[in-house]
């Protein structure tokens, strides 16, 4: 019997998660797919926006800047890759340059500090690669980069870390009130619970609906994105936009955590969350950001992807206790969801808490290891771990000199890599340019020794995405 | 710790550079291989069609690798395996890590050997879904032949480079359908007898100028679209084909391995995506030499193993008398030559030099001139191809008073 039960094991639901471990709680977190960040929270820009983008008032803006506020502290503890590189807005002409007054204006009554107007000149001494044809830009000095699946890797791992429980492969399709909330899934388990916390992103209208609330619905915008290699690193210092349009914030240049250069998102309305590229897209991301920036090397180019934004017929966030109650829903999160999420997770804690009278524990702690420990370290302490344990000594992936040391900490860490792109994301193992041509073999036999399972189960990410459908010879 | 000469690199490359480095009087030599066997990327060659330039027989990979791990074997070079080469500074400091930790070696001369990776899907620019059983040729070659698992069952190859032609035959001999090669240039990137005895001889279709424009399947690939490309490479409308597949091999180019190069603080030759090097296979920096697939990739591991002996030569003579006296010339690419190797050449060398080229296009009765500034030496061929590495001598008489050396190529289209 547990006390919450958190539905959606995005980067909200293992924030809201975390917090409720705070709290003399027991937490279930219930996933439909075979990991966390299997949504939005995987795929998508990764910026810590700095909050001069949301209406003012609304709660996108309030969260925004608190979530903004507490990003680094929240990564700090959890060993998460985060960079306050800074956000810079271009502008083309008088009419563009207006609207950056209009931004920095509602940046500052959404609570933004540091906002600034830079000239042309300022722009270039700042990003010598922006376009030359912009003639001014804001800069937003509290602008950060973070990795969005690594947060929330290290949220979740760190909730269990404190007690919190994860059922990946638990897709919700039932839920039954009674004295308790009986929560059943696809494949016939069964998990009781008092209180239940919708966090389903791109599900959330279907959860709500099982409780028998359905007073939002959820829509589909996809938006695809190519990535960089990291050979070029140095391109933008900052995360560079255009000004926004009615059809959203725009493509953007950016660097990632990782060093590498991310570009997109486009933006298509959508009537399913499927993440497949559509042929234009490339095109469309090549032409929006040359007329961004100079010199991009897109012959570095090594992968593209996309995400789906899952947003509300509100138009911002739905942070709420349903009418349905016992559950709440935290729904309707598109961007700047990412950012907020660490004021999203206290504030749905805090209430969670006080509904059923939980007290906070004394036991709780904050702090998680990193996936990349050991790549910080200097050579002499590499050396003393690589003493007490030689797999940190063996690279297995090539490109982003992952240890076999590394990987076997992502497969039983807290919440542990089940799969392939389980262990890529938590290391990036995988992740470079040859994109896991050299170690995916490596990394599917330490799968194999590890889990104690046959090479045929070990699956890309998930259910029938098996590696090797050919079978053994 | 101290050597004279650090070869990275264990496969064709190093291991050859190392025995005529020692067999050059420069004993002292060590080979760092990340893996736990040398031998490189012929381990899982088992096919067989290496060797016959070299030794007039027709070996298999590993059998080939076999000759020359037995030679250095036979003289004691030692082959620190399982161990990554991670650094590597102008001052010939390699970096190395292994199961001991991280560790330092001085050298006075280093042979860079590392060999080439694939390009990745991902490079592409490919619509669609990405499923499991999208994965490149070479790594399907190492599940198979390695690994003892066979990918998928119902396969599309994108690209016809070797590998990937290669891979086809193998696939279909372990059961597979291999569905078509697709090749988005009008001409087969592969050697000709590849095309021949992978494709042709089991009723593989080849499709010239055709490309995959959509990957479907949610989670294992469920299938592709491919379509005919125009001179651009442009996804020609109404010519689209859907083939059922669970798999995608991509055969679609090597890149040299040169991170280790950049790290030296070398600049990379466009064209080859490897260091710019002389005749000695001497790069820019003095005492740092390069040889193999890291230098340009290679079709045929025959002339991997003659470069790596030129470099090794070069190297222990560099360890005994330091850097020789030297004037370079540049090999200029002329019409229908991608690129040229060496760079540049020596023109007080004693002896003849050998270049190395590659074609842009196919052409038969071909007419290969070299330029020097002090006379133009002409040489002929049946026919030339962009995926067969091309190569002419020059006596020493000939560049004496050379200023550069210009390889045109001429011919008629194939
Ligand atoms: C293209 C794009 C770019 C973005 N860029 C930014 C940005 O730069 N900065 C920023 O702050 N925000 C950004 N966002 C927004 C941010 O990514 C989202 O707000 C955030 O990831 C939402 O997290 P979530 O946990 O609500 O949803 P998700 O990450 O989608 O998680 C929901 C989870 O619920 C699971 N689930 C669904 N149904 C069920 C069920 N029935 N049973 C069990 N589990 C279920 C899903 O599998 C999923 O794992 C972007 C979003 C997109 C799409
Ligand atoms: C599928 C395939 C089919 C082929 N078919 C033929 C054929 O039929 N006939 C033929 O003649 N040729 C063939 N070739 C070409 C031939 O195999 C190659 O040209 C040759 O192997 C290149 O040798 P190399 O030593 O330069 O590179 P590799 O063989 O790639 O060796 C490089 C070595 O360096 C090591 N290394 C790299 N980086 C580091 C580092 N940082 N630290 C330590 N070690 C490192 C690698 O582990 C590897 O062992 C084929 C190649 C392939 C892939």
């Amino acid at each position: 019997m547990f006390d919450v039960a958190v539905i959606g094991a995005g980067v909200i639901g293992a924030m809201i998660a975390r917090e409720l471990a705070r709290y003399d709680l027991r937490v279930a977190v219930l996933e439909k797919e075979a990991d966390a960040a299997a949504g939005a929270s995987r795929a998508n820009s990764g910026i810590v926006h700095a909050g001069f983008d949301a209406a003012e008032g609304s709660l996108k803006a309030k969260f925004n800047v608190e979530g903004n506020r507490l990003m680094a502290g929240v990564c700090e503890e959890l060993g998460v890759e985060y960079k306050n590189n800074g956000s810079v807005v271009l502008a083309f002409g008088k009419e563009q340059e207006g609207t950056l007054h209009t931004l920095l204006r509602r940046g500052e009554a959404n609570g933004v500090k540091g906002l600034k107007i830079l000239s042309r000149e300022e722009l270039f001494e700042r990003e010598p690669n922006a376009s030359r044809n912009a003639t001014a830009a804001l800069f937003a000095p509290t602008g950060g980069i973070v990795c969005p699946y690594g947060l929330t890797f290290a949220a979740l791992g760190n909730a269990m870390d404190n007690g919190a429980e994860f059922f990946p492969d638990f897709e919700l399709v039932r839920a039954e009130k009674g004295d308790t909330l009986r929560l059943f899934s696809a494949d016939g388990r069964e998990i009781e619970a008092k209180y239940a916390v919708n966090c389903a992103g791109a599900g959330a209208a279907k959860i709500a609906r099982l409780f028998g609330d359905t007073s939002f619905t959820i829509g589909a915008r996809k938006g695809e994105y190519i990535l960089l290699d990291s050979a070029a690193d140095g391109l933008v210092k900052s995360t560079v936009f255009t000004v926004p349009t009615a059809a959203g914030k725009g493509v953007l240049v950016t660097p990632t955590v990782d060093q590498n250069v991310l570009i997109g998102p486009t933006s298509v309305e959508e009537n399913t969350f499927e993440t497949s590229i559509r042929r234009a897209a490339f095109a469309e991301l090549i032409s929006k950001a040359k007329a961004m920036c100079e010199n991009i090397p897109f012959g570095e180019t090594i992968t593209s992807f996309a995400g789906v934004r899952a947003y509300c017929d509100r138009h911002d966030f739905i942070l709420e206790e349903s009418a349905a109650a016992p559950l709440f829903n935290a729904a309707g999160i598109e961007s700047p969801g990412l950012t907020s999420a660490p004021a999203i997770g206290r504030y749905v804690a805090e209430k969670t808490a006080a509904r059923l009278g939980a007290k906070r524990k004394e036991n709780f702690s904050p702090k998680r290891k990193s996936y990349f420990f050991f790549r910080k370290l200097s050579d002499e302490k590499k050396n003393e771990i690589i003493a007490a344990d030689p797999d940190f000594g063996k690279i297995v992936c090539r490109c982003e000199s992952v240890t076999l040391g590394e990987i076997l900490y992502a497969l039983r860490a807290n919440p542990p890599a089940r799969t392939i792109d389980g262990v890529k994301l938590r290391t990036r193992a995988g992740m470079g340019r040859c994109q896991s041509g050299f170690c995916q073999p490596s990394v599917l036999e330490t799968i194999c020794k590890e889990r104690g399972i046959g090479p045929l189960e070990v699956t890309k990410n998930g259910k029938h995405s098996e590696i090797i459908a050919g079978g053994e010879i | 710790m101290n050597r004279d000469i650090v070869v990275i690199g264990g496969g064709p490359a190093g291991l050859a550079a190392a025995i005529a480095a020692y067999d050059a009087g420069c004993k002292n030599v060590l080979v760092v291989e990340r893996e736990s066997e040398a031998g490189g990327v012929l381990k899982q060659c088992i096919h067989s069609g290496f060797g016959l330039t070299r030794f007039g027989e027709n070996l298999t990979g590993p059998e080939y690798a076999h000759r020359f791990l037995a030679e250095a074997e036979k003289r004691g070079i030692e082959i620190l395996k399982n161990t990554f080469v991670t650094g590597l500074s102008a001052q010939k400091e390699v970096t190395c890590m292994n199961e001991s930790g991280i560790f330092r070696i001085r050298a006075k001369a280093v042979i860079l050997a590392m060999g080439c990776r694939e390009r990745s899907k991902g490079a592409l620019n490919i619509a669609g879904t990405r499923p499991a059983g999208l994965l490149s040729a070479g790594t399907a070659q190492k599940y198979v032949n390695i690994k003892g698992l066979l990918p998928g069952k119902r396969v599309v190859i994108l690209g016809s480079g070797d590998i990937g032609l290669i891979m086809a035959r193998r696939l279909t001999l372990e059961g597979a359908k291999v569905l078509c090669v697709c090749e988005i240039m009008p001409h087969s990137s592969g050697l000709r007898r590849n095309i021949a005895q992978c494709l042709d001889d089991f009723g593989i279709p080849l499709y010239l100028s055709h490309t995959i424009v959509e990957i479907e399947g949610d989670t294992r690939a469920s299938g592709v679209t491919v379509a005919a490309v125009d001179e651009n490479k442009n996804p020609v409308p109404g010519t689209e084909k859907h083939f059922d597949c669970d798999t995608v091999l991509f055969s679609v180019g090597l890149i040299p391995e040169n991170e280790l190069t950049k790290r030296a603080g070398l600049r990379l030759d466009g064209r080859t995506k490897g260091a710019f090097v002389d005749g000695d296979r001497e790069t820019q920096i003095e005492g740092i030499f390069a040889c193999g697939n890291v230098l340009h990739v290679h079709d045929l591991v025959d002339f991997v193993s003659e470069e790596a002996e030129i470099a090794g030569r070069a190297a222990a003579a560099y360890v005994r008398g330091g850097e020789k006296q030297k004037e370079l010339i540049p090999a200029e690419c002329g019409e229908n030559v991608s690129y040229i190797l060496p760079q540049s050449v020596n023109k007080k060398e004693s002896g003849a030099q050998k270049l190395f080229f590659r074609v842009k296009r196919a052409l038969k009765n071909a007419v290969i001139e070299a330029e020097t500034g002090a006379g133009t030496k002409v040489f002929r061929r049946i026919a030339v191809a962009p995926g067969e590495m091309e190569n002419i001598v020059l006596s020493a008489e000939e560049l004496v008073n050379a200023q550069k050396v210009k390889i045109s190529v001429r011919g008629e289209q194939r």
